[in-house]
């Protein structure tokens, strides 16, 4: 046990740092909203990481990563966010396409997207949920027939919840592809050209007020055959690497994200609320959790070094970061007082943004109560609740 | 960075828990021979030579196993403050120590001698009833005659300890409550299918394991002396209490009826669990500290346990 970096990491820590300082531009530092707004200075940021090597850092060699070890790749969120530096745009392309592809693509599919995934060229979103299908994913009513020819999939329905849909040149959909399989059995898993005939997005306002996410409608949109993963009626299996690699590598973009929001707090309760003993009980709390999670994310990432899988200690991860954000946001607006209403405030609605859009946390990327069931279940071994 | 045990440190572990099976309630000569009284102790004076991380797993498992004997006491409270020939009778078995804190001595009935802010003086006094009968206070009697002592009491060590220990109750709260949530039948199916019932349980299983972070990220801050233990270790016995504490109470809820019986074993993990959360701190006092570590305005802007994290 050592918890200090390897003469290795800290030379890697140490250039990380330095190359952030350097090419990090200012206007995208601590950008806590979506930056919309800012889309081309983020592809050009995302273009500049992946021309460092930074992006797909852990992905091996052959296809453009780095083949670097887990703890670079943790590294690297912990000085991103300690510059309050924006990830790399392909955030679904990276964390949950390129390793699904990885997984289980032809090797055609991996020259032909895992590249373009690295250098922001392509964006992408993903298309599983739908109004009737969220949870429970293998319900999706969004249906993929084989054309006459047998040469395409033809596709039709909706998916909802899409983030970055409005920008995407791809994505990773989930489709029903056999009425008559039995459930999981069923599903087919398809890389869906967004620039296609028949696909319109339509962006969904979110509480936050900001269009973050969308609708996808799909109407007799062709998708070549070659363009499924994994077989057709094995989409289960290959959606459930997606949401393995969902649930598995987030946890140190999660906490070190918290990290900014904490530190921030920190500030903030020096500035207006030194004297408080109710606020610095609570602040208290807030970092004390955080380096609950921290060191977790370190047993994991342990874990998944000595033994390529990481430690279920990991699976508590997300579904505590999403209480605690919630929580630790709604400090922040507390210490504020009355301020807290003002959009306009000192805090220029950081804190108000930060407060509503963790409502999202509990729900996205896996509810808390489907987090709570699987902890149940597979790693607590309780008898099934389905 | 590498966060794990050593194989050597977890074959200790899974000896420690074999033993501890197999001898509930083991005598003091039985930890001698085991060596478990010496780990930290020098080889000049009997002992392993090891560190606080052999230790922890130590304090981890005879927490999970709801050990009685003065063992917190004498390795986790009085030990950093001994010299080379009390440390040599503490390794051989041959003397038990405690400490005074906040006017108690944890286990004074059954210690020899006692580390006080005067130096040490026999263990005379009297001990109290307690919640936990398992690990009684006493107060010691006025005016005995004091020994000058080499060292002094290791808070941060001690309060590391106490979170070792919160976790392994944690931990068998939590075996309790999954074992009987699996076997107890109700409208025809275990109670663990249920919902309300399991979730009690998963978020027990997440606050055991951000509390086994703490714990042990305060056992290596203690072992390498590290700038950063008073804090990690104030910070850890804050957390780990509160969670093993609310474990029992989960478990208690999961088990029903049976759980709120004296027959069940289940009010001797609370009641232990209580006890390491109101010694030497409670929660909020603990937090009280890190509030002042960390809300100082001169203090280093990364809100980081470890100040240095660069080798």
């Amino acid at each position: 046990m050592d918890l200090r970096d390897t003469p290795e990491e800290a030379a890697f820590r140490a250039e990380v740092r330095a190359w952030i300082e350097e090419n990090l531009p200012r206007e995208l530092v601590g950008q806590g909203r979506i930056r919309t707004q800012l889309e081309e200075p983020w592809r050009a940021w995302s273009r500049t990481l992946s021309d460092a090597g930074y992006a797909g850092l852990t992905w091996p060699a052959a296809y453009g990563g780095a083949g670097a070890p887990y703890s670079h790749q943790a590294i690297l969120y912990e000085e991103m966010a300690r510059a309050e530096a924006p990830p790399h745009i392909g955030v679904i392309g990276l964390g949950m396409a390129g390793p699904t592809i990885i997984a289980h693509g032809t090797e055609e599919q991996k020259s032909r997207y895992l590249a373009k995934i690295l250098s922001a060229e392509e964006i992408w979103c993903q298309g599983f949920s739908e109004p009737e299908a969220g949870s429970d994913l293998a319900a999706v009513k969004t249906t993929a027939t084989l054309n006459a020819a047998g040469d395409a999939f033809v596709v039709n329905g909706q998916k909802v919840w899409s983030s970055y849909a409005h920008i995407a040149d791809w994505c990773i959909l989930v489709t029903q592809s056999d009425p008559d399989a039995p459930k999981y059995k069923n599903l087919t898993y398809l890389l869906v050209d967004m620039h296609a005939p028949g696909i319109e997005v339509r962006p969904l306002r979110q509480i936050t007020g900001e269009a973050e996410f969308n609708e996808i409608f799909f109407t007799d949109v062709e998708v070549p055959r070659e363009n499924v993963l994994g077989d057709a009626g094995e989409g289960w299996a290959v959606a459930m690497t997606t949401l393995l690699h969902e649930r598995g590598t987030l946890g140190f973009a999660l906490t070190t994200a918290l990290e900014v929001n904490l530190r921030k707090l920190l500030a903030l309760t020096r500035e207006r609320a030194a004297d408080d003993a109710v606020v610095r009980d609570k602040v208290a709390r807030e970092w004390i959790e955080l380096q609950a999670l921290k060191y977790t994310n370190y047993r994991s990432l342990t874990a998944l070094m000595q033994t390529g899988i990481p430690g279920p200690e990991g699976s508590g991860v997300k579904l505590h970061w999403s209480e605690q954000n919630q929580r630790l946001t709604k400090l922040a607006l507390e210490v504020l007082g009355p301020e807290a209403q003002l959009l306009d405030g000192e805090s220029g609605g950081y804190w108000q943004y930060q407060q509503l859009r963790s409502r999202g946390n509990t729900i996205e990327a896996g509810t808390s109560e489907i987090l709570r069931n699987i902890i149940a279940e597979r790693v607590l071994g309780l008898p099934r609740s389905r | 960075m590498e966060f794990a045990f050593t194989e050597e440190q977890e074959a200790l572990r899974r000896e420690a828990r074999e033993f501890l099976a197999r001898t509930p309630e083991p005598s003091w000569a039985q930890l001698a021979e085991l060596g478990w009284l010496g780990v930290s102790v020098p080889e000049e004076q009997g002992g392993a030579g090891l560190g606080f991380l052999e230790e922890a797993v130590l304090f981890e498992e005879l927490g999970r196993a709801l050990y009685a004997g003065p063992y917190f006491a004498t390795v986790g409270l009085a030990l950093a403050a001994l010299g080379a020939e009390a440390l040599e009778r503490v390794a051989a078995g041959a003397e038990r120590w405690s400490a005074e804190v906040d006017g108690l001595v944890p286990g004074l009935g059954s210690v020899d001698r006692v580390v006080t802010a005067r130096g040490a003086v026999a263990a005379d006094g009297e001990e109290l009833p307690t919640m936990d009968e398992s690990r009684p206070l006493g107060r010691l009697r006025d005016g005995g005659e004091a020994e000058e002592l080499p060292g002094e009491i290791d808070r941060p060590r001690a309060l590391a300890a106490l979170a070792l220990e919160a976790v392994g109750i944690a931990q068998r709260a939590l075996e309790l409550g999954v074992e009987h949530a699996s076997m107890r039948r109700q409208f025809g199916r275990p109670i663990g299918v249920y919902q309300a019932v399991s979730h009690q349980l998963a978020d027990t299983y997440v606050q055991t394991e951000l509390a086994r972070s703490l714990a042990y990220w305060a056992a290596w801050s203690v072992a390498e002396r590290d700038g950063g233990a008073p804090l990690a270790a104030a910070a850890a016995k804050a957390f780990c209490s509160e969670a093993a504490v609310a474990a029992c109470e989960r478990a208690i809820q999961v088990l029903g009826g049976i759980g709120f019986t004296w027959e069940h074993v289940l009010h001797r993990y609370y009641k232990r669990a209580q006890w390491i959360e109101a010694f030497w701190g409670f929660p909020a006092a603990l937090r009280a500290e890190v509030a002042d570590a960390i809300l100082a305005p001169d203090r280093e802007e990364s809100p980081d346990g470890i100040p240095a994290r660069v080798a």
